[in-house]
């Protein structure tokens, strides 16, 4: 410690500030590189359309215009889609968290043949990638008569949820002691009865997680909504905003002026659902991020 | 093994039976949606299938296809290759720098973490066209600042051949800086202090500090951030999809957009097919070659025990 000390004040102090001086300039920066085309899509989906392209940029628009989002509205029906998204993101993360639990439940509490195989096996499915799959279950879809209908997008997710959802409950599930639930395990009603009154209460902070990351992934796709949603009135946010752009290029040239606000004010739309929950549960984004950091 | 499973008698086999009825949604879901497909495409690559007629069986010629025949697929493979190539290592350094700036005595620490996360929850549409619009060539701010400052025409970004991939690698940079940077972020606070410390007393400057004691001791979590980083981008669709749909003149032509288009705009779902699994090959390839040279820098503290968390 003193011979830090000694090497600061033989003349290293200058240097050490300057270094100091220069890494916060760099968070700021990298900060405002960050933060500004959030605060650019906000201020331009309150502006007029005069308002915004002119030269020097208008960064506070005089008079917010927050008729711009009911206004994209009657382009297209937006709200509708985020209603639509709605129900099948609530659908996939109730199905998600529900049946990821059970199967971690059953991974960790109890003993059968080829447990640990099954297990091995049910991780390694974390290694496919979704395209490999994508059109045979199309057609399984397909067959089902279910193309243009919210199932195929929510469906999939009540069959244990995927691996990453499984790995994590039972990492916590096998924190808590198995004779507590050795006991239990004479009949169903006990077997169950342990999953609802002990495991279940205890795992709330990792359902929260879950449920971010599955909201996150349903919320934001794009390519099974692509594909399984042909009629406007099923869209979802993601696609419906596509459309927007494509409906807003087409109004352009009749309109002669520009369109960005209604652009921006979709998107923000579209991106608010996930900003209001990340400012309220912050704190389990962040864990969700590091957990899925730890399954490596 | 199975003695144990005889002698626990009643009790174990109920034990069982309850076992495989919890897991059997994963069970009954990985037949349904993950083998059953994986098989049934396996079949269809090997097959002319022009959707909704019936699929008939052509041998290898797809894959003969793909890599003498089909100039998009070799584009679409060089374009996937070179964003995969330049975004992968760049996100992770700037990552890395974002992790190192927070990872000191600074005040405010937690609103700098959240401006850096917040864009990674921003949905891929709409951080798209936030982009298109900043980096709209004849009116977008960025090409507006590059004039003011440097008295620099700006490229054309989205609509030039040649910065269009650097342009989604930016999108991506933006995007998905955040959650790496969290992610390392938290393999930097377990390097334990002392060792920084020690490393002072024998006065090893800041540059040797962090090629000694940063960079071994964090390898594991770059390594992880590498091999998930370069999965996730070999996929890159949807930024694509919103807004270039692959152009100008295909320099934005990725590969999942080929397979995509092949699948579900011509309906050719033999072909289709053969290009998924062609990725998953490719992807399954680059994976091994990283843990191949994972050895050579990745390095496990204590080797046996720490690995696990």
């Amino acid at each position: 410690m003193t011979a830090g000390d000694a090497a600061t004040a033989r003349g290293a102090r200058s240097p050490i500030q300057a270094w100091d001086v220069f890494t916060n300039i760099l968070t700021v920066v990298l900060a405002f590189m960050f933060g500004f085309p959030l605060f650019w899509a906000v201020s331009s989906a309150l502006k007029l359309p005069i308002e915004l392209n002119v030269i020097p940029p208008l960064w506070f628009p005089p008079a917010p215009r927050w008729s711009n989002f009911l206004e994209v509205n009657e382009v297209l029906p937006f709200f509708r889609f985020m209603g639509n998204t709605a129900v099948i993101t609530v659908a996939s993360t109730v199905g998600g968290v529900l049946t990821a639990s059970l199967v971690a439940y059953g991974f960790s509490h109890f003993r059968f043949r080829g447990r640990q195989a099954i297990f091995i096996l049910m991780l390694s499915t974390m290694m496919l990638p979704m395209e490999v799959t994508l059109i045979p279950t199309y057609l399984i879809f397909n067959e089902l008569r279910m193309v243009d209908t919210f199932w195929p997008l929510f469906l999939p997710d009540w069959f244990g949820g995927g691996p990453f959802a499984i790995f994590l409950f039972r990492q916590f599930f096998l924190s808590i002691p198995r004779d507590l639930s050795d006991a239990a395990k004479i009949d169903g009603c006990h077997v169950m009865r342990f999953f609802r009154s002990i495991l279940v209460p205890l795992s709330v902070p990792v359902m929260i997680t879950l449920s971010i990351l599955f909201f996150q992934g349903s919320w934001n796709e794009l390519m099974r909504p692509l594909i399984y949603l042909t009629s406007m009135t099923n869209y979802t946010v993601s696609v419906g905003l596509m459309f927007l752009r494509t409906q807003i290029l087409a109004n352009v040239a009749q309109r002669g002026e520009p369109t960005e606000h209604l652009l921006m004010a979709g998107s923000v739309i579209s991106m608010m659902p996930s900003l209001i929950l990340f400012f309220i549960l912050q704190r389990y984004f962040i864990r969700g991020v590091i957990m899925s950091g730890i399954k490596g | 093994m199975l003695a144990r499973y005889r002698s626990r008698g009643r009790v174990g086999r109920i034990e069982e039976f309850w076992g495989f009825l919890l897991i059997s949604p994963w069970v009954l879901g990985f037949l349904l949606f993950t083998a059953g497909p994986m098989l049934v495409s396996l079949y269809f690559s090997f097959t002319e299938y022009a959707f909704p007629l019936k699929p008939a069986w052509v041998g290898l010629a797809n894959y003969v296809k793909a890599f003498a025949k089909d100039d998009l697929f070799g584009l679409s493979l060089w374009n996937t290759l070179y964003y995969v190539g330049v975004a992968v290592p760049l996100g992770i350094c700037l990552s890395l720098i974002l992790a190192l700036l927070l990872d000191r005595k600074i005040p405010g620490r937690a609103v700098w973490r959240t401006i850096y996360y917040l864009p990674s929850i921003v949905p891929v549409v709409s951080a798209t066209f936030l982009f298109l619009y900043i980096f709209q060539p004849d009116y977008g701010l960025i090409n507006g600042w590059l004039w003011k400052l440097f008295e620099v025409e700006g490229p054309g970004w989205f609509n030039s051949r040649t910065w269009v991939k650097p342009t989604f690698i930016l999108l991506a940079l933006w995007s998905a800086g955040g959650p790496t940077m969290i992610i390392l972020l938290a393999g930097l606070q377990n390097v334990p202090g002392e060792m920084y410390d020690a490393a002072k007393v024998d006065g090893a400057g800041r540059g040797r500090r962090f090629r000694h004691i940063t960079l071994p001791l964090l390898s594991p979590t770059l390594f992880f951030v590498l091999i998930t980083g370069l999965i996730a981008a070999f996929k890159i669709f949807g930024a694509v999809y919103v807004s270039t749909q692959g152009g100008p003149f295909y320099g934005s032509y990725f590969y999942v957009l080929h397979l995509f288009t092949q699948a579900f705009s011509h309906w050719q779902l033999g072909y289709a097919s053969t290009l998924a699994w062609l990725l998953f090959i490719i992807v399954l390839v680059f994976t091994l070659i990283q843990f191949k040279f994972s050895g050579g820098w990745v390095h496990y503290e204590g080797e046996t025990d720490n690995r696990a968390s």
